[in-house]
């Protein structure tokens, strides 16, 4: 290979780069600088956090915060907790039906909840439970994606270690929680990572069933901060957008690796 | 035996039961509701039958929207894709700085679509934004991007594209990273050129990955409209209306359950008949490994 196509192309994939996060940057410069210099560039320009603290006073978003940590939360624990004996069942027992419900669980591989709205709306009415965090939470709970991804690990435990365990008088229970659960950590951190980036980012449908400040997670809180009175300061829209993704930003930087790993784990096989 | 088998349904009966409550059980309702009418006050949902499908089959509104995710679907998911590729590519490459570009394409994975939509309507903005900014330059005019029926979906589809691609090149970079090096050696040995072994090896070699990458890219043309919602709300003329914007709005801003529920089927018909195309044709000609 000649080394002067190697350079255009190392060109050219930087430049990509470029072009790629220049967005970003053009966000961090607005945040943190004072409006009139939102759209021009200068480099005396004063650094300030003004725009931070305006939007931050400007609308509950430390409410907003809690609601999501809170669904965010809610989600994954029970995600966990509900897929994991399904996975197990899927993968190491033998029962009449497997295939059959197997196949009606993938189908929600192809369609989501998120496409659901309308019908799934109708039945959070009728349990009542429109405009709480739990009905935000409820469609997602039962996760195909979730299953799958937890039987593929358990499969590929050694079938010798589960035969020990039964051998010591490990009960059912006993061995999923003592030799399956803890020998795919990796699977639980990874499908971990891509849930809360998935429900923290989430909009449509937690848009469509929440009402109040007490339950509307912080995407729908900046949609409406955001399309409301509040002119057109791009300034502190921005500084508001950036505080809003800032946690899940910052973990991603601090933990690349991680991350990266995970969504690859999620995604092959 | 028979133990086992009650064991196994205890064990499934709370993923099931939530599974089928908020998804097989929508569905059928929302099927079911396609054949009635919106009840209004007092008055109850009448049967129809499939006047509702007939009424779609007259609204302009619909068949702009199904041409509308056409476009974008048949642009963003090439382009996506293609630009995926092209990432892993390079960065699974040894050069200077691979960690910030890898790092610099996928970032605006972990940004929300609504964050994502906010800064972008910035730079669309007419006068202001960093599009009309980088045009004066060139002594271009004031242009109002998602104002102009001509540019409002291609700007979408540019959100879109810049959200996704990043996202789509970890699992490219997974399968290349996986790829005997021995294979490289081998093509090198029979004089074979670069574009050569690009095509012949590795596409083919990439084909299971790239499945599952279209699968994601297919559903995500259907599913995410956040951006719509917070850019034009469909406008200017419905110009950037998507199927499943529509259904929002059918829903819960005309409140319309009749047209909602209908438009619902058919995009459940249409996200069932892509995943049969996906992997009843596309699959068979993929070669795992």
């Amino acid at each position: 290979m000649k080394v002067s196509t190697r350079f255009l192309e190392i060109i050219g994939a930087w430049m990509l780069a470029i072009i790629w996060v220049l967005p970003l940057l053009y966000a961090l410069w607005t945040a943190f600088h004072p409006g009139e210099f939102a759209t021009r560039f200068s480099l005396t320009a004063p650094l300030t956090l003004e725009n931070f603290r305006n939007a931050w006073a400007a609308a509950p978003f430390a409410r907003y915060f809690l609601n999501t940590t809170i669904l965010v939360t809610l989600i994954l624990v029970a995600q966990f907790i509900v897929c994991t004996p399904a996975a197990f069942a899927f993968a190491r027992m033998e029962f009449a039906g497997r295939n059959v419900v197997f196949a009606i669980m993938l189908m929600q591989l192809m369609i989501m909840p998120d496409v659901l709205l309308v019908g799934n709306y109708r039945s959070m009415a009728k349990l009542g439970l429109v405009d709480t965090i739990l009905a935000i939470a409820l469609p997602y709970l039962g996760s195909a994606f979730g299953i799958f991804l937890l039987r593929q690990t358990f499969l590929t435990v050694p079938q010798q270690l589960d035969d020990a365990a039964r051998l010591e008088g490990c009960t059912l229970l006993g061995r999923l929680w003592r030799v399956y659960v803890p020998l795919a950590r990796p699977t639980y951190i990874a499908y971990g990572l891509v849930s809360v980036s998935y429900h923290w980012n989430n909009f449509l449908w937690p848009l469509v069933i929440t009402n109040s400040v007490n339950t509307r997670p912080l995407t729908v809180g900046l949609s409406i901060f955001a399309s409301t009175d509040q002119g057109i300061d791009w300034s502190i829209i921005t500084a508001a957008t950036l505080m809003t993704s800032a946690p899940l930003l910052v973990a991603f930087l601090l933990f690349q690796r991680q991350f990266v790993q995970s969504f690859m784990r999620a995604g092959i096989r | 035996m028979r133990k086992e088998s009650l064991q196994a349904w205890l064990l499934l009966l709370p993923a099931l039961v939530l599974l089928v409550a908020f998804t097989h059980w929508p569905a059928a309702t929302t099927i079911i509701d396609s054949f009635y009418t919106t009840p209004k006050g007092s008055r109850p949902p009448r049967f129809v039958g499939i006047e509702n499908y007939a009424d779609l089959m007259t609204d302009p509104v619909f068949w702009t929207a199904l041409r509308n995710n056409a476009i974008y679907a048949v642009w963003t998911i090439p382009a996506s894709v293609i630009l995926a590729l092209v990432m892993a590519l390079a960065v699974n490459t040894a050069m200077p700085g691979r960690a910030l570009v890898r790092m610099a394409y996928f970032t605006p994975t972990m940004l929300p679509m609504i964050a994502v939509a906010n800064i972008w309507l910035f730079f669309y903005t007419p006068d202001y934004g960093l599009f009309d900014h980088i045009l004066s330059w060139f002594g271009g005019g004031r242009h109002n991007w998602l104002g102009d029926r001509a540019t409002a979906l291609p700007a979408m589809i540019a959100v879109a594209v810049w959200k996704e691609a990043g996202f789509f090149m970890i699992f490219y970079l997974a399968a290349l990273q996986a790829m005997p090096p021995d294979l490289k050696e081998c093509a090198a040995l029979e004089g074979s050129s670069r574009w050569n072994f690009f095509r012949r090896v590795t596409i083919p070699l990439l084909m299971p990955t790239t499945l599952f990458v279209l699968v994601n890219a297919v559903i995500n043309a259907f599913r995410l409209v956040d951006h719509v919602v917070v850019m034009t709300r469909g406008g200017p003329d419905n110009a950037t209306t998507l199927l499943l914007y529509y259904i929002y709005e059918a829903g819960f801003r005309f409140w319309d359950q009749a047209l909602a529920a209908t438009l619902t089927v058919v995009l459940l018909g249409l996200l069932g008949l892509l995943a049969w195309l996906q992997f009843g044709v596309l699959g068979k000609r993929v070669h795992y490994r």
